[in-house]
């Protein structure tokens, strides 16, 4: 299908374009089905076979999947290889998304996941044979708490966003047998898109309150906002400015007099771990995004684990079931909590997502300050290195993200979005682009402590590089990038006529 | 620290730079009295060597060397090594969110992929790129329906995996949703003639498993006829998706939410798994969670990128479908991998061992005096039986013989107490289902 295309002439005495080769040019696996192959095989049946339509009755039966996939071993693995080089991955660099925390994913945690014996368990066997994963989620609970500074946990939820609902839900709960569960959940304009939308699954409504000119929260806003109704204010800290609240103590302080709770986003813990405690700064409840501070693999887009901690008064409210310890040092499940929400996931959440978590604090033990000061240092280098070229919306101290805005490149009708696909030439992954809301043309770069040197030198480099490319050719960095296998793709079409599937009818549309 | 690539020196250089005396000067902002003085109270560190130790000293200590009858909503099936050495690649496992399409067509194909492998499966129309797990999954369509019908009540049939609606419960109990609860007959499935008009005229969704908890097939033709004259929708979940080789998918249901787990993902204690929504092109955008869809770029090729996203939290904030953000692309990712290498007949010589490998089970365990089979309802690899003792005395007796025994119904039924769900799959070997029968003769027949 390629060699065709080919003009063989025009390539006379020129190297033909990378995109040419079969492994650029992969087609979708069903494409390339063709019928009577397969690439697993059974152990042969050892028990007399029966006619599923005699067992279930006809009416309940199917036949075989029209257009299912009929493709050999070796085509599976060429075809997913192929793919996976047109990924880019922490593994290949320097993947400074801002608040998404992309550092690297220790291998031993695959490793471990993997085990017989724990990657096979079956969540609903005994207690008896159990012992080994209660007792893995029951010191992960511990490292937390002491990290956190927090009085219990649970590590149900499987996502940041599950998190904060399952804290909202304690809240409200919380409230609630206080007598009166309030209507309003405060949530700072610099938030998360997953706050709010959690807010209106808690039962809540949200109200937005504004950053003062300083990024921070305005505390005689606060005030004056913070009535009867409120039952909690959501905060992301450090904010996603990448800034310490330097007020939280009086934050927490003007929520607790009116009976609000501080509900903490733990998004940016990775510029807090070791270093302070959010149950020290007066915090009631917060999730941790274990696929961002605690290294377990993002993979492209999850599985994820997003535990809650919370102070003594929020206990009784947990999820169940809730892992403890008897007096006989055995470890067992307790289902029996009256107070409980109830279940946010079926089982006990993410194991395999939690033991890789573990497995990770293990390995730095209480030397973990010293990846969140690498972190801090890393971010603090690169701001210091390229706040000359480009505009900082708010000069505040930087913890372990800094974010800059597209002002100057602007003016050269180049925007975030150029310069973080003018990135990709370069060889690193955008930053994040367009968030904060707060800051119009955004650039969100978080480097992490898993940088050396000398990889931040070169995300320095390229981009002061694309600085200067922006004002000598601003074309060049607004059509990047130019080094993939597809150029921009068409957002809109994709949108305003959705194709969401292969069908066979489509063979050959490319 | 093995994990950390820089030297004192540079740290010290890197500091100089920035014009620094101090690591602590970076950390300023943070008041004084908030900064922690003494190390963390953790154990470890920990080299290499000694994670893998404290690991293997704690699968020692659970079930390795036990025969297991557990289904319940997670099943141990083949898995080929392929699967799992793929998704170790560091260009998937080690990828973001694929937002920068350019840079994340290998995580976007396969999403495409798998978006059309869950079409084909469920015989719908259209499917997300990961939920996250079977549980939330049902929770979400369930509030999808909701914004459909502008319906508030939902009919909940009892055989839905009782931890699923325990999830539904948690959710449901803010948003104003009313879960009416509906029974079983003796073939194990919903009670038709136990919904009322009047329920189902206020209905958003019927709202059944199948195979359901007991391991029966529904009647979802007749679920859909009465659910959709009443103007309300038909959401079907699917726990084991084995199932789905042999047996008649859900085309009638208007929502499909489904656990993945069955699809070359380990049982892993609970998780990670994946969840997935399927349902008819006219709700896609009322669906939750992240699709995948074609496109071209400026030079024509094809190419993949997130689309619809105006359903979605980052975009819409408080008016969005869910809150869902992070989800299950690797297990989506393994899931599509393994369902290639089985291919079509793969998945039905799969599903039928299944059946077989069941039938079997149940004709052996059947044979023991006192032992019966509870419904009638056709079934796939997973079946109830009556035993004439307590089933926790059977299982604790069992476990002595290196067997997980099946899964106690009397816990989530309190009419079910003696009752038991057993699952064979076609990983368990014949001598295991017969040592089993032997073992719970034998128990049955020592005085209590």
């Amino acid at each position: 299908m390629n060699s065709k295309s080919i003009d063989i002439e025009a390539q006379v005495g020129k190297i033909l374009k990378v995109r040419q080769h079969p492994s650029q040019n992969e087609g979708l696996i069903f494409e390339k089905s063709a019928p009577g192959k397969r690439g697993m095989e059974l152990p042969p049946l050892d028990v007399p076979v029966v006619d599923p339509a005699k067992a279930l009755g006809k009416e309940f039966t199917r036949d075989a999947i029209e257009g299912f996939p009929e493709v050999s071993e070796i085509e599976v693995i060429r075809h997913f290889t192929r793919l996976s080089t047109w990924n880019y991955a922490i593994d290949l660099g320097m993947y400074p998304l801002g608040s998404c925390t992309m550092k690297y994913n220790p291998r031993v945690n695959e490793f471990v996941a993997r085990l017989d014996g724990l990657a096979t368990e079956h969540p609903e066997q005994p207690a008896e044979v159990s012992q080994g994963c209660l007792r893995i989620l029951y010191d992960l609970q511990k490292c937390l708490l002491s990290i956190t500074g927090m009085d219990a946990a649970t590590l149900q939820p499987v996502a940041g966003a599950q998190g904060e609902l399952t804290g909202l839900l304690m809240i409200r709960a919380y409230l609630q047998s206080q007598g009166n569960p309030r209507k309003t959940v405060l949530i700072p304009d610099s938030a998360h898109g997953t706050n709010p939308a959690s807010v209106v699954i808690a039962g809540y409504e949200v109200k937005n309150i504004k950053s003062n000119a300083r990024g921070q929260i305005d505390t005689d806003h606060l005030r004056e906002f913070c009535t009867e109704d409120v039952a909690a204010l959501m905060l992301t800290n450090p904010s996603t400015l990448g800034v310490f609240e330097e007020r939280i103590a009086e934050i927490a302080a003007i929520l607790h007099e009116r009976g609000a709770l501080l509900y903490m986003d733990g998004a940016n813990m990775n510029a807090l771990a070791g270093v302070t405690r959010p149950g020290d700064f007066g915090v009631d409840v917060m999730h941790l995004n274990l696929h961002k501070t605690f290294s377990t693999p993002h993979g492209g887009g999850g599985p994820g684990a997003g535990p809650v901690l919370v102070k003594k008064i929020l206990e009784p409210f947990l999820p169940v079931p809730v892992v403890f310890q008897k007096e006989d040092g055995k470890f067992a499940l307790d289902y029996n909590r009256t107070k409980s929400i109830g279940r946010v996931r079926a089982y006990c959440g993410n194991f395999g997502v939690l033991l890789r978590a573990l497995a990770y604090t293990l390995a730095y033990g209480p030397g973990m300050r010293q990846a969140t000061e690498d972190a801090v240092l890393n971010s603090n280098y690169i701001r210091k290195n390229l706040e000359d070229l480009f505009d900082l919306p708010y000069n505040l101290p930087s913890m372990h993200e800094v974010v800059f805005s597209d002002a100057r490149q602007k003016k050269h009708g180049v925007n975030t979005m150029d310069i973080a696909k003018r990135l990709i030439d370069y060889g690193f992954h955008p930053y994040t682009t367009a968030f904060p809301l707060i800051v119009p043309g955004a650039m969100m770069i978080e480097p992490t402590e898993s940088e050396s040197r000398e990889e931040c030198d070169f995300f320095i480099e390229a981009m002061r590089s694309i600085a200067a490319e922006a004002e000598a050719n601003p074309e060049l960095v607004k059509t990047a990038p130019h080094s993939t296998r597809v150029g921009r793709l068409d957002e809109v079409a994709a949108a305003r006529k959705p194709i969401l599937r292969w069908k066979p009818e489509e063979r050959g549309s490319r | 620290m093995r994990y950390l690539p820089k030297s004192p020196s540079e740290r010290q250089e890197m500091l100089e730079a920035i014009g620094a005396r101090s690591i602590e000067e970076l950390f300023k902002s943070i008041p004084e009295k908030f900064r922690l003085r003494a190390p963390l109270a953790l154990p470890g560190p920990l080299s290499e060597a000694e994670i893998i130790q404290y690991f293997q000293a704690r699968a020692a200590e659970n079930s390795r060397g036990y025969t297991s009858f557990l289904g319940a909503g997670v099943y141990s099936h083949l898995r080929s090594v392929v699967t799992d050495s793929l998704i170790q690649r560091g260009e998937f496992l080690t990828s973001y969110t694929p937002y920068q399409a350019e840079f994340a067509q290998g995580t976007l194909t396969a999403i495409f992929e798998f978006q059309t492998l869950m079409c084909q499966l469920t015989g719908q129309e259209v499917a997300n790129a990961s939920m996250y797990d079977g549980s939330t999954a049902l929770t979400e369509a369930v509030l999808m329906a909701e914004r459909l019908t502008s319906r508030h009540r939902v009919l909940v049939a009892r055989s839905v995996h009782p931890e699923y609606r325990h999830v539904l419960q948690t959710y449901a109990k803010n948003l104003g949703i009313e879960i009416e609860e509906v029974g079983y007959t003796k073939s194990g499935q919903l009670d038709r003639a136990a919904l009322k008009q009047e329920s189902l005229a206020q209905a958003a969704a019927i709202v059944v498993q199948s195979p359901n908890f007991f391991g029966v097939i529904e009647e979802l033709p007749a679920l859909a006829e009465v659910a959709h004259a009443a103007g309300s929708l038909l959401v079907t979940s699917i726990a084991e998706a084995v199932s789905l080789g042999i047996v008649r998918p859900p085309v009638e249901a208007d929502i499909v939410a489904m656990e993945g787990q069955s699809f070359g993902i380990p049982p892993s204690y609970g998780g990670p798994y994946v969840g997935v929504i399927a349902t008819r092109d006219k709700y896609v955008r009322q669906m939750p969670g992240r699709l995948a869809g074609q496109t071209t770029d400026a030079q024509g090729r094809r190419g993949f990128v997130l689309t619809l996203a105006t359903r979605e939290q980052h975009i819409r904030r408080e008016k969005a479908t869910s809150n869902i953000c992070t989800n299950e692309a690797l297990y989506a990712l393994a899931a599509t991998i393994h369902l290639c290498l089985l291919g079509k007949e793969g998945l039905r010589e799969q599903a039928l061992q299944n059946l077989a490998k069941a039938r079997f089970a149940q004709a052996e365990l059947e044979k023991i005096p006192g032992v019966r089979r509870v419904f009638s309802g056709p079934s796939f690899n997973e079946f109830v039986l009556e035993f004439p003792r307590s089933i926790k005395m059977v299982n604790t007796d069992l476990l002595r013989e290196k067997i997980i025994g099946p899964f106690a119904l009397g816990i989530h039924y309190p009419e079910l107490t003696k009752r038991a769900l057993v699952c064979v799959t076609e990983t368990t070997p014949r001598a295991e289902i017969e040592r089993l029968a032997a073992a719970i003769k034998r128990i049955l027949e020592r005085p209590v």
